[in-house]
């Protein structure tokens, strides 16, 4: 084993090396002084590497990779050190160089395509203006080169998609177009900086399998920027773990994920949720505190603060970066302890025993609930006859009992947060009757009587847009009190404390403005919002889906705490299917606007499944990267609301659609047993057989995925 | 673990609010003269009439249109009144026409834009375009029409004031409304059963208010301007009282022999103008971060 502090003349190019980073340090100019970002950074990349860098927001991965390419804001500068591009010092350039090297030898591929794609020029011109330019290609060549490299991202009908503008393509075609584009050159380095994580997990997979293919025959190298370790684990042959503008932990994806030789990488991956993994058998790990600001960062290491393994050393000097194994860098005092014995920091989640039940009383019923949004056509409304509706959900019916969570999952758009709206009351059921505790709800929020309305309440996804800016957050928890429930002043005030108390949030917050917590600090407070009237069952839409790993561990833990005490029913709305199943005791599969599987969390979560329940769970990204998941792929994305597919909804990305019978007929329900139901034509024992055996039929997806 | 997360947060030192603010005004000086220019003017407003070296009426045939000198520092008009003093005590009659004109605008049109903004539909539909409607005749137009209707007076100006400008207020606050209204913390009161006047007054409100608080102080702006055009076109305050818009129009006459007697009231009003527009971008700036210009 090679121990040793790696000094700059220990980092040597050889041939393989296309990108290499040296003791790297950003600045940026504030009215408070400068300030270093990014601290330090030496890093490698060898032709054809993918390599990724993982961090919570704020951790410097993309101020990392713009100063690597030189394109920081005005206020930005590298203030030290060196970035060699095959041997050429890009920091010595002068700007009129470092211009043709953007786009020809380094390209970007950004987080939110719709934001990257101009949306007045049809997207073929965007691809053949970045051959016409850096190429020196003719008007014809550029036009050829672009159906080249459209065909080449798999696009289907790259000639007739040359012509279409962005708001024609959804995103995954959109991340397509830019991944295409930023191939034209054949460049030598792309930085990809989170470019799936505004997709749905379906799109997410394609798109990942559809870069892994890429760079097999391009040798194309990668610096693939997220915050998803699954993404991670799936794509990257090594990685760099941030934190805080250091790098904390790097080596190749099995040495990272395997031997975890910094705390910090431990305790980001004790946050992530298992997919086998349920509330009642696991609580999950999070990193308590949050990241230093570049200002107040500490004296020592930079993790020690957070860090439960901290001693006296720690805090007094910023320990180096050691090289445990070949390659493998760790910036841990304390590495070889963590070696020996792993047990001192583990990412394990705890045991824990959670009450085992499947009865509960019946809470809530929901019947037959349909949601139709009338659209105007517009001019064609004119000659169209009857209205053009958007069936958001069409005849949804749901049961809660008391206690338990109702995990509702599918892609965005298939209804499932108008359903959660139709229930709350904000927006008005079309048809369908809503049931709580055996007394049937008006469908419009108005006509509820208040002892209904503080039954049900809801958290929501965004947690700037959930607290009102200019109340405190105190006031924010104690309206509820005041509005519904009978109580004095005093008791109020009471109740707030605990209320507080009870989602962790210290008592002095109550006297703060939104705008001075942080984005999980703000969810506590909606979450102790939403608890403050008693409510019997509490809608949770997206409620972590825009925090960060740690974070969302913590809220999650939290959730399950107060379920626990208060015995609340939850309808936990999300994408994200490792988050449901942890939660949920029970899971409904939605697509366009129906459910198709229906049952426990375990049961659905094993086979058989339905066909779209399948394709969700292999697109996954599982944060290790010995896990060898079932390829299904899901074509396109989902069909629009108005021309719903007649037969099975989910025919035309079914990658297990049997014939004529899926276009022709609606399927029935088949029950595996008392709890688990299947909406599909395919016969379970079919289904079971077909799952178990892992055998999938991919020759119906022409152009998708080969 | 979940206990220590928001138990350790940096102790930052935090400055009093006063002191907050003035550092913010200190590091845009444009702000900084433009509120100097308008305390300055307010102040005159206020003391005007018991400075002014002269009874702003006073006549002096033996001395009219002397340039400015010791005894006259802006020289005298075509009855030998002396304009420093004329200017001086007008002041007043600026802030408080332009000003409860600008109020009664910036009260109405929240009215308009928080009722229409809230309602939506047919009702929000008619009512703004409605507003179109004002907004489509040229002010200056309608204001003299009005008040050749009216007739001229202190209060008929400051109430066409105020009817000119409901509609720019009203747009101004019906989007933040319609912004507003999709947040979720708006879902949320509704989810607990408050009224819609509690969800208006208390949760929409006071997001609000910063937002109106700059469209007044730009609204004031403007409407000193249109003050001293109606003064200038003789539709405003009446003579003898020392409007400066008035005393402009009247110095056109006298302007090949006397550049001073338009010089000095025009100056003057440009030089409020433009601190009060200095002044309402600061407050753009510091109420509104990040926020846009809508003119």
């Amino acid at each position: 084993m090679i121990n040793k502090t790696v000094q700059e003349n220990d980092i040597q190019l050889d041939n393989k090396t296309v990108l290499s980073v040296r003791n790297l340090t950003v600045t940026y100019d504030t009215k408070a002084g400068p300030l270093d970002t990014v601290r330090n950074i030496s890093l490698k990349i060898n032709a054809g590497e993918v390599y990724g860098l993982v961090g919570e927001s704020g951790s410097g991965k993309s101020t990392l990779a713009r100063a690597i390419v030189r394109y920081l804001p005005a206020n930005g500068r590298v203030s030290s050190g060196t970035v060699l591009l095959s041997g050429t010092d890009l920091m010595k350039l002068p700007m009129s160089e470092m211009r043709r090297i953007w786009g020809a030898k380094i390209t970007m591929v950004h987080q939110d395509p719709g934001a990257a794609v101009n949306p007045s020029l049809p997207v073929g011109e965007q691809i053949a203006e970045v051959a016409r330019v850096h190429l020196r290609m003719s008007k014809a060549e550029a036009r050829e080169k672009a159906i080249e490299m459209l065909t080449k991202v798999r696009m289907p009908d790259p000639k007739s998609v040359m012509k279409r503008y962005a708001h024609q393509l959804s995103g995954g075609m959109l991340q397509r177009i830019l991944i295409a584009s930023a191939m034209v050159t054949n460049p030598q380095l792309i930085i990809m900086d989170e470019p799936t994580t505004a997709l749905d997990v379906t799109t997410e997979a394609v798109i990942l399998d559809l870069i892994n293919e890429l760079m097999k025959e391009y040798n194309t190298s990668i610096i693939y920027i997220t915050h998803n370790l699954g993404v991670v684990a799936r794509m990257c042959d090594r990685v760099g773990v941030m934190y805080a503008g250091e790098l904390m932990e790097e080596g190749t994806i099995r040495q990272v994920f395997k031997s975890k030789l910094h705390p910090y990488t431990r305790g980001l991956l004790g946050c992530v949720p298992r997919i086998e993994a349920s509330k009642s058998d696991v609580s999950l790990s999070s990193i308590p505190g949050f990241i230093p600001r570049p200002d107040q960062l500490p004296a020592g290491c930079i993790f020690a603060p957070r860090c439960s393994l901290v001693e006296g050393a720690c805090m007094a000097s910023r320990p180096s970066r050691v090289e445990a194994e070949t390659g493998h860098f760790t910036a841990c005092r304390r590495w070889e302890e963590l070696k020996q014995k792993p047990e001192l920091y583990t990412d394990a989640q705890q045991r824990r025993e959670g009450s085992e039940r499947i009865e509960g009383p019946l809470v809530l019923e929901a019947r037959n609930v349909k949601k139709y949004f009338s659209v105007s056509g517009g001019l064609s409304s004119l000659w169209q006859r009857g209205p053009i509706e958007v069936k958001a959900v069409d005849d949804i019916s749901i049961r809660v009992r008391g206690g338990f969570t109702m995990g509702i999952v599918g892609e965005s758009g298939c209804g499932k947060t108008t359903f959660a709206r139709c229930i709350s009351g904000l927006d008005e059921a079309t048809s369908g009757e809503i049931i709580l505790e055996g007394e049937r709800l008006p469908n419009t929020l108005l006509k509820r009587l208040p002892s209904q309305l503080k039954k049900i309440q809801m958290v929501f996804q965004n947690p700037d847009a959930s607290l009102n800016p200019q109340h405190t957050v105190g006031d924010s928890v104690t309206r509820p009190l005041v509005l519904l429930g009978k109580l004095s002043k005093k008791q109020v005030q009471e109740r707030v404390r605990e209320l507080f108390k009870a989602v962790n949030l210290p008592e002095d917050y109550i006297h703060r403005l939104p705008h001075e917590l942080s984005g999980g600090e703000k969810q506590r407070v909606a979450i102790a919002r939403a608890f403050a009237s008693d409510p019997t069952i509490m809608i949770c839409d997206e409620p972590i889906a825009s925090l960060d790993v740690s974070v969302q561990a913590a809220l999650m833990n939290l959730l399950v705490k107060l379920q626990e005490s208060k015995g609340t029913s939850y309808l936990f709305i999300s994408h994200d299917l490792a988050a449901v199943r942890y939660l949920s005791d029970w899971i409904a599969v939605v697509y366009l606007g129906r459910i198709w599987e229906v049952g426990s969390a375990e049961d659905v979560f094993m086979p058989p499944y339905h066909p779209y329940t399948e394709a969700l769970l292999s697109a996954i990204p599982i944060p290790d990267p010995d896990v060898r998941q079932e390829r299904i792929r899901l074509v396109g994305s989902v069909p629009s609301a108005v021309n719903i597919p007649p037969g099975c909804r989910f025919h035309t990305r079914c990658p297990r659609k049997l014939g004529k019978i899926c276009e022709e007929q609606e399927p029935t329900w088949q029950h595996v047993n008392e709890f688990h139901s299947i909406c599909c034509h395919i016969q379970l024992d079919e289904l079971r057989a077909l799952q178990g055996a892992g055998s999938i039929r991919q020759t119906d997806n022409p152009g998708e995925v080969s | 673990m979940a206990e220590i997360e928001t138990l350790q947060r940096h102790n930052m030192s935090t400055p009093s609010k006063f002191s907050i603010v003035v550092k913010k005004i200190l590091r845009r000086p444009t702000t900084f003269i433009g509120i100097a220019i308008v305390l300055f003017f307010l102040l005159l407003a206020i003391i005007g009439p018991y400075i002014a070296p002269y009874p702003y009426s006073a006549q002096n045939l033996a001395e009219k249109l002397q340039p400015p000198s010791e005894k006259h520092i802006f020289g005298t008009d075509q009855f030998g009144r002396d304009i420093f003093s004329r200017l001086i005590v007008g002041s007043r009659d600026v802030f408080v026409v332009a000003g409860s004109g600008t109020a009664l605008a910036a009260f109405l049109g929240l009215l308009v834009g928080l009722f229409s903004g809230y309602r939506g539909g047919i009702i929000d539909e008619i009512v703004m375009r409605g507003m179109d409607v004002i907004l489509s005749i040229p002010p200056l137009l309608l204001a003299m029409v009005i008040l050749f209707s009216l007739g001229p007076s202190k209060v008929n100006v400051s109430l066409v004031v105020g009817f000119l400008y409901i509609p720019m207020v009203a747009r101004v606050v019906r989007s933040v409304v319609l912004d507003l209204k999709t947040r979720q913390f708006i879902e949320a009161a509704k989810l607990r059963g408050e009224s819609s006047a509690y969800i208006l007054f208390k949760e929409i409100l006071p997001n609000v208010l910063p937002y109106l608080a700059v469209e007044a102080s730009m609204r004031f702006s403007y409407a000193i301007f249109l003050v001293a055009s109606l003064g200038f076109l003789g539709l405003g305050v009446q003579p003898p009282s020392p409007d400066w818009g008035l005393m402009v129009g009247e110095a056109r006459n006298w302007f090949h022999q006397a550049r001073w007697v338009l010089y000095f009231p025009a100056g003057t009003i440009a030089l409020l103008v433009v601190g009060v527009g200095f002044m309402s971008d600061g407050l753009r700036n510091m109420l509104l971060p990040g926020g846009v210009s809508d003119d």
